[in-house]
């Protein structure tokens, strides 16, 4: 008993500390990546140096990660920390500073259903790589990224700001419609695959990944998904120029942590959308006990490798999409509302049906 | 929360919300203020308080001599200073009734043009950003930056530039200067180029702004709207054309003209705008005379010292146009600074080296620039339109022979379409104030004049 609670405490602080660390490395990428789409050099002042001679060793270590620019994520995060907690007048105290925490909170919950490896074999042990093995992984993965909008329903009610009030009410008509179209698009994936385990689905995709089944729903399913994530094109909540966005009255560490909230959900965007479509911590190939190529040839791989190769599979695919949706981040404008209404209920939510239908179809015919 | 229920009230009661946008909005940029009120995501009314960036302008025109006038016109519109300059001068020049050198007007024409380039850069590249796409307006302002660079080659900055005199220039262009006007336009049609590329096949753009902020023929017409936001409409007023001053006469390019009068009609306009200065800039370097420098000395550079010591035994008119290799502080050194400058003595001021290189300049200098004498038109009135980058910007002046004007008055071309915004955003939704109050261009310092 104690050694599985040992066993889970590590794997959590492992995946949420990887997935904090991503996103806080995510506010470097974002900076780096659209500076070099926009020709300009970007983040590259934050620097740290040691003044004695004989840290120089250091500082040589110390140098190229100064000249990328690394630095800024913890830049940033001390001048979060360090800065005024101001509050508006005649805000609801309790839930202006309760709101941040609930959306931290529940988007970093999302991340407990996500398996991150298949298992793992130590000694006699057998180590499923993931926090929580719920039988209905998707539906509580949903539930808690439902309940993050209440976190911004709350931050946009409580600030006593007709600004923050109208990104509030954005936030909460957008994820609701988006929400919706989310859960219908997966269907498909729970219709074909026959389970709502998480990790069962991703072991369901070692030789056909879900986009090749499920290329439809995979596209409603990331469309969206980011628009889960109120980021540009779906960034109407905030709208920097339009409504400043739900959070204008926070400052501080409240503000930041909307900013990893908002940057976490892209990390769980990414995961969903790996786990679901592209084979999870699936390798090509790979078989559990080696590399069965194509043409034939078969490569013998310890077991302990297949699980670490699965691992480092599974954060290539979550980097690649995060950069995916940063390249899209900075490439769109932003929609208007009724037109992301419009493109939500009049066309994905019509088409997540049909893709339900179909695949229902197909599934009925084939037993 | 506190209040009794009304048993007479209705079951729920519908109020429209008032939203201040602005000025502290990231939008306004702080100098603009739009009273709105909503019902839901739609403006069902609309107020425009302009003003917070009111500084006198007019007033402080007529408080000193002609010539001083010149920075205050620099900072209207901030964004294309040159065109202010230049306009305020021509109507000046009007009220004496001269011309300037050819020469002089081509470069006022080409810098006018490069103006209007960097004013729409930075129009479509902000309304661009505030839709969202933050990528189009670095790219924009990167072009814009190559323009600027132009600029400070020849003015000596980027924004307060006071580049145009009565009667001309400041000076002339700087050495090496048509190489590198060509290869920015080069550049800076590349990146157009590109962001027509990100931006015109654009679904989520053109959804943003197709048929939002319409304005009619009509309307527009009423208002006295001029400029490419009148031209989105369809009608083909461009003072370019119409009353072609300089020589814009001289110049083949055409007017684009659009047909909806929405916001994507003025991006197309202020698009095609771009590319037309860019042909009227390259047709001016093909056209441009050279400087006519009489040397009377054989043509070589001289020493200032020496000039003065030439002046001081009388050889004052053979050294006229002498190129004059003058301490380096003293700004028109080595410039042919005749060409640039009208002949009368009573406008315009001597060459620097003239100035400090013998009597006359210095006496006529002193004739000009000295409380009490200085620049004095006939007296009379006289406007001059020119079309500036958001539509006619025209400067009145009236004179009464002082060395003083007695009334400046500026026409900013934005101050009809600020009058009209109301109109324009009353009902569309919240996320179509900004994009349209974009495409208006609003430029505070000029609005407050």
């Amino acid at each position: 008993m104690l050694f599985d609670f040992i066993i889970k405490a590590i794997l959590a602080a492992f995946f949420l500390g990887g997935v904090l660390n991503l996103a806080g490395l995510l506010t470097w990428v974002e900076r780096k990546q659209s500076a070099v789409m926009q020709d300009r050099i970007g983040a590259n002042r934050a620097r740290i140096e040691f003044k004695s001679w004989f840290l120089a060793p250091i500082n040589w270590v110390l140098a190229p990660l100064n000249a990328l620019g690394l630095f800024h994520s913890l830049a940033d995060a001390a001048k979060m920390f360090l800065k005024e907690d101001f509050m508006p007048k005649g805000a609801d105290k309790f839930l202006h500073t309760a709101a941040p925490v609930i959306s931290v909170v529940f988007a970093l919950l999302a991340f407990s259903a996500i398996p991150f490896g298949n298992v793992l074999y130590l000694k006699n042990h057998a180590i499923n790589l993931q926090i929580a093995d719920i039988n209905a992984g998707i539906l509580f993965v949903f539930a808690m990224m439902s309940l993050g909008v209440y976190g911004v329903i709350l931050a946009g009610f409580a600030s006593n700001s007709n600004y923050a009030y109208l990104g509030g009410m954005r936030a909460a008509s957008q994820m609701l419609s988006y929400e919706i179209t989310m859960g219908i698009s997966i269907m498909g994936i729970v219709l074909h695959y026959g389970t709502m385990n998480l990790q069962d689905i991703v072991r369901h995709q070692s030789t056909h990944w879900g986009f090749m089944v499920q290329p439809l729903a995979f596209l409603l399913f990331m469309t969206a998904a980011l628009a889960e994530t109120k980021r540009v094109p779906f960034d109407l909540p905030e709208g920097e120029s339009e409504v400043i966005g739900y959070f204008v009255e926070y400052s501080g560490m409240k503000f930041g942590m909307f900013f990893l909230t908002d940057l976490v959900e892209t990390v769980l965007v990414a995961c969903l959308v790996t786990t679901f479509f592209f084979g999870g911590w699936q390798v090509p190939f790979l078989a559990p006990d080696g590399f069965h190529m194509p043409w034939g040839a078969f490569y013998l791989v310890p077991s302990k490798l297949i699980a670490v190769l699965g691992i480092l599979s599974f954060m290539f695919k979550v980097a690649f999409f995060n950069w995916l949706f940063m390249a899209i981040r900075w490439t769109l404008p932003r929609f208007r509302y009724d037109q992301l209404m419009h493109l939500g209920w009049k066309i994905l939510f019509p088409l997540s049906l049909l893709n339900t239908l179909i695949t229902s179809i197909i599934v009925v015919l084939r037993k | 929360m506190g209040k009794p229920l009304d048993p007479n009230a209705r079951a729920s009661e519908t109020r429209s919300m008032l939203l201040n946008v602005g000025p502290q909005h990231p939008a306004m940029h702080g100098i603009v203020r739009i009273i709105t009120e909503l019902d839901g995501e739609t403006v069902i009314n609309a107020e425009v308080e302009i003003g917070y960036l009111h500084r006198a302008f007019e007033k402080m025109c007529e408080q000193g001599p002609y010539n001083n006038a010149i920075p205050y016109t620099d900072r209207l519109n901030y964004v294309s200073p040159l065109i202010n300059n230049i306009g305020y001068c021509l109507a000046v020049e009007r009220l004496f009734d001269i011309q300037t050198t050819e020469r002089c007007q081509y470069i006022r024409v080409i810098m006018s043009e490069i103006s209007r380039i960097t004013d729409h850069l930075t129009c479509i590249g902000a309304s661009a950003m505030e839709l969202g796409a933050f990528t189009v307006f670095l790219y924009m302002i990167k072009a814009r930056e190559f323009l600027y660079e132009l600029i400070e080659n020849v003015t000596g900055a980027r924004l307060t530039i006071s580049y145009a005199r009565i009667g001309g220039l400041k000076s002339d262009l700087p050495e090496g200067f048509e190489p590198k006007l060509l290869a920015a336009i080069v550049e800076t049609r590349k990146i157009l180029k590109e962001v027509e590329g990100l931006l015109n096949t654009n679904r989520i753009f053109i959804d943003r702004v197709k048929d939002v902020g319409v304005i009619s023929k009509e309307d527009a017409l009423a208002y006295g709207i001029t400029g490419p936001f009148l031209r989105s409409t369809g009608v083909d007023y461009d003072v370019r054309k119409v009353h072609p001053y300089l020589v814009y006469d001289r110049l083949d390019f055409d007017v684009p003209v659009g047909e909806h009068g929405d916001n994507l009609d003025r991006y197309y306009v202020r698009m095609e705008e771009m590319f037309q200065s860019m042909l009227i800039i390259e047709q001016c370097l093909k056209q441009m005379p050279k400087g006519s420098v009489m040397v009377d000395t054989a043509g070589k550079v001289i020493p200032a010292a020496m000039m003065v010591d030439e002046a001081k035994i009388g050889h004052t008119r053979g050294l006229k146009d002498v190129k004059v290799e003058a301490d380096p502080t003293l700004e028109g050194t080595g410039k042919t600074f005749r060409s640039v400058y009208a002949t009368e003595k009573n406008v315009a001021l001597p060459a620097k080296e003239d100035t400090y290189g013998n009597i006359e300049g210095l006496m006529n200098h002193f004739k000009l620039v000295m409380h009490g004498h200085g620049v004095r038109p006939p007296k009379g009135e006289a406007y001059f339109p020119v079309e500036g980058a958001n539509g006619e910007l025209g400067f009145y002046v009236i004179s009464d022979n002082s060395d003083r004007p007695y009334r400046v008055r500026v026409r900013p071309p934005c101050f009809p379409i600020v009058a009209a915004l109301p109109k324009l955003i009353i009902g569309e939704g919240v996320a179509d104030i900004v994009p349209t109050f974009g495409s208006v261009n609003m430029i505070g310092g000029e609005l407050d004049h």
